[in-house]
């Protein structure tokens, strides 16, 4: 009945000879927010890396095992690692805009595809800001610097910038660690209303937002996945004796 | 999204190619000085040619021990009057001086790096080489005009890199050193100075390199005759000069003995810039 | 036994300061005086007429207009060829490599380049493009020759200001879905460009005023070039030759003149670029 649409098969995943990820097996369904939750240094951050393939891009990185997104093996040889990163969109922990306009920022995805047309632009940067709850505060200044825009405002950039790739997966990594709470209840008022048309995986170092945001929770420690549940199950009555430590705060 | 993708493969191959063109001037440099200048010194003989004392074309006599001497006379001239004030400015705008007095400066310096060779040829021409006639004597085109000019080109050279390894010491041995009592200057010569020798070493061999290299300025102030320099006060021809006075004209075997001058000024060079390269590893593996 | 004579450490350090003061006061002067002596001697000697005649009777007479010609398309041509090639061995070893055997041949080979003297090229260059590609005396020849002699300061500063590229800028083009070359071109360059363009611009600055590669390779003919298969006389080896022969001083003068002015708004377009580069690149 549940349409599963990344399944994680004993994936392991290493720095040189250092495991990061060890042995995960995982199935994430079509349509809902993943939380994935672990104290620093667990793989949490690294696991998103590895769904879209940005690990490639550190020296001496390394997997085996296998990642099926749709039924397609992302670690084959012949995956053209750009289209993937298109369909897995991804927010990072500090905002990065790029050094360019709010505009251009937003249409940076689609130009990479060759959209040049200067309406469809326009249009597709109006509906990805205003999905990412910035439109009405930018409107008037969407040629200024990216820059110039506040710690939250630029979060909600980078998440109207993954939106214009149009993807079906959204990895937030910590989006609202650095950000004060109003923004942070900002950008979680925005994924629930998105996860109606994408699936979201949200790794978070704040046990709290993902009992408010997810509907499954994830726990990783050490590189291993310790387990995984409904939210509600896992903050009331999980089955490992590490959640259970972890998330009433007695370490991490 | 499965889909081939040469494009890569292709950009990345083609940027090898541009990335090794350096090598391979490099590489064919070598070649052709070595291949134009070897065959003349070898059928005269490599000591004849090292240390012949007669510079004769015509008569096929290649000795180039005046020119040697002569590049390494005004090198070490060079040295003498650029070492002391290139290392006293970048210590005065590293540690002594306010930081807009050493802001200011640096593009001073910088310019000086960028006015041409022949410029200060000719200044020294029109300004150093009479006042080296009339008050010390001699042809005024000397050893010692072309020390100084030497001397001050290359300035820059050694300011700049001293700065960068001066700046590379970290503060903390600075706060240490005075916190210990000393003053500032005990800092700097005893701690600062230490830290950032090989750095240091490093720009005065750069600077060397340059002074052994430069051609224009030092034919215009150096006199360039041909025999081996009596005193400071006489005139002298290097290495350089050499090859630029008579490529215009020479030929055949005579051009060949040019190019044999231009083997050993590059060996020399490729010993220099080695040594450079073994002092600032030094540095940066502290 | 301590009877050598010793100051006290805060006389000696008053000592040490006035004598730094004294020496780094001489390195200005003697750029000052540069400056001073080509500027009051070479400006009488600048006039329109100066600018736009062509040189004669040996450049005894008339203006340096050809020599101002040659000495841009020799220096146009030095430009065309080293950009590419130093931005694009920069662009390898920063973004299509790890550092290894390759990154250092190629380091190893521009640092060598780098400390060549400019009289090896004009050997080198003499040798490959006057005489092996018959090229002849020409721009063409000079103009390489001088492309590969400043191929370094391009290839270290292009390095320099590609480095400074923030890595989170190259993470999130990769995110959005860029190849790696789309990255290079529609992020790192862009936020390079002002340092590449000051390495460029130092390199305009040594072209112009090279003397000892140019004079073998471009030759000297006072004609105004016709095509860059024209032998022809930059300002600086027209200078050269004006002071060597002593065939008019104040020729010389304006010609060092003009080339003075040229470096020095040179210099002073790199300091403004690099300073706003600075300005933009740090925190605030």
């Amino acid at each position: 009945m549940k349409d599963i649409a990344i399944q994680v098969i004993n994936f392991s995943h290493f720095y040189g000879q250092q495991p990061s990820l060890k042995n995960i097996n995982l199935d994430i369904y079509r349509g809902e927010i993943l939380g994935i939750i672990g104290p620093a240094r667990s793989g949490k951050s690294t696991f998103l890396t590895c769904l879209n393939r940005l690990n490639d891009l550190i020296p001496g990185s390394r997997v085996s095992g296998k990642i099926l997104i749709d039924g397609l093996d992302i670690y084959q040889p012949e995956v053209d690692v750009a289209a993937l990163r298109r369909r897995l969109g991804m927010v990072f922990a500090t905002p990065v805009p790029l050094p360019m306009s709010i505009y251009d920022n937003v249409a940076f995805g689609p130009r990479l595809q060759g959209q040049t047309d200067r309406q469809k632009l326009d249009r597709l940067v109006e509906d990805c800001l205003d999905k990412a709850g910035l439109w009405a505060e930018v409107k008037d200044r969407l040629k200024t610097s990216a820059l110039k825009l506040s710690g939250g405002q630029q979060q909600r950039l980078c998440l109207a910038r993954v939106l214009a790739l149009k993807p079906e997966y959204i990895l937030l990594d910590e989006p609202t660690s650095g950000l004060d709470p109003i923004s942070t209840m900002k950008i979680e008022a925005t994924l629930r209303l998105l996860k109606k048309d994408y699936t979201i995986i949200l790794v978070t170092n704040n046990t709290k937002q993902a009992a408010r945001v997810a509907d499954r929770t994830a726990f990783f420690l050490m590189g291993e996945l310790i387990e995984v549940d409904e939210t509600e199950i896992i903050f009331t009555r999980p089955s490992d004796k590490r959640t259970e430590n972890y998330i009433e705060g007695k370490f991490g | 999204m499965i889909r081939p993708k040469p494009n890569d493969r292709l950009i990345r191959l083609s940027l090898l190619t541009v990335a090794l063109t350096a090598i391979t001037v490099l590489a064919v440099i070598t070649i052709f000085i070595f291949e134009q200048g070897l065959p003349v010194m070898v059928k005269y003989g490599l000591k004849n040619f090292l240390f012949g004392q007669d510079w004769y074309p015509s008569e096929k006599s290649f000795g180039l021990l005046p020119m040697i001497v002569g590049s390494l006379l005004v090198t070490l001239g060079a040295l003498l009057i650029g070492v002391p004030l290139g290392l006293a400015s970048a210590i005065f705008l590293t540690e002594f001086s306010s930081r807009r007095l050493s802001r200011l400066l640096k593009p001073v310096f910088e310019l000086l790096a960028g006015i041409p060779s022949v410029v200060y040829g000719f200044l020294g021409l029109m300004f150093l080489v009479p006042f080296i006639r009339e008050n010390l004597g001699g042809p005024g085109l000397s050893v010692l005009a072309a020390s100084i000019i030497l001397g001050i080109m290359i300035l820059p050279t050694i300011i700049s890199i001293s700065i960068d390894s001066i700046r590379a010491v970290p503060d903390s041995y600075r706060e240490g050193s005075i916190a210990l009592g000393a003053t500032k200057w005990q800092t700097v010569r005893m701690v600062v100075l230490p830290a950032a020798r090989s750095g240091l070493v490093a720009g005065i061999i750069l600077g060397m390199g340059r002074a052994i290299g430069e051609t224009m300025a030092v034919i215009m102030v150096a006199g360039n005759a041909a025999d081996l320099p009596a005193s400071w006060l006489a005139p002298v021809r290097t290495l350089t000069s050499n090859i630029a006075l008579e490529m215009a004209y020479a030929s055949g075997e005579h051009r060949q003995a040019l190019f044999a001058t231009g083997v050993v000024l590059f060996v020399i060079i490729m010993i220099l810039n080695f040594l450079a390269n073994l002092a600032a590893r030094k540095q940066s593996g502290r | 036994m301590k009877t050598k004579f010793r100051l006290k450490p805060r006389a000696e350090q008053k000592v040490v300061r006035f004598f730094l003061y004294f020496l780094t006061s001489v390195a200005i002067l003697v750029l000052v005086f540069i400056l001073v002596v080509i500027l009051k001697n070479g400006l009488p000697q600048l006039s329109l007429e100066f600018l736009t005649k062509n040189p004669a009777h040996m450049g005894k007479e008339g203006g340096i207009f050809s020599t101002i010609v040659a000495t841009i398309y020799l220096t146009f041509i030095a430009l065309l060829v080293a950009t590419p090639l130093g931005v694009g061995t920069a662009i390898y070893l920063t973004e299509y490599t790890f550092e290894g055997k390759v990154t250092r041949i190629i380091r190893f080979g521009a640092e060598c380049l780098a400390g060549i003297p400019s009289i090896i090229f004009g050997l080198f260059g003499f040798i490959l493009f006057v005489t092996k590609l018959k090229f002849g005396w020409s721009i063409l020849s000079g103009g390489l020759t001088l492309a590969f002699m400043v191929l370094p300061t391009i290839i270290r500063t292009s390095e320099e200001a590609i480095k400074s590229v923030p890595a989170a800028y190259r993470l999130v083009s990769y995110s959005l879905g860029s190849t790696r070359w789309q990255t290079v071109t529609r992020v790192v360059l862009p936020s390079a460009a002002p340092g590449i363009v000051t390495g460029v611009i130092l390199s305009i600055g040594r072209s112009i005023g090279e003397t000892a590669a140019v004079i073998f390779t471009a030759g000297s003919a006072l004609r105004l070039p016709s095509s860059i298969f024209s032998s022809a006389r930059t300002m600086s080896v027209h200078f050269y030759i004006l002071a060597r022969e002593g065939i008019s001083m104040s020729k010389a003068y304006g010609t060092a003149a003009v080339l003075v002015i040229a470096i020095l708004l040179i210099n002073i377009v790199t300091y403004y670029l690099m300073s706003k580069y600075i300005s933009r690149t740090s925190p605030e």
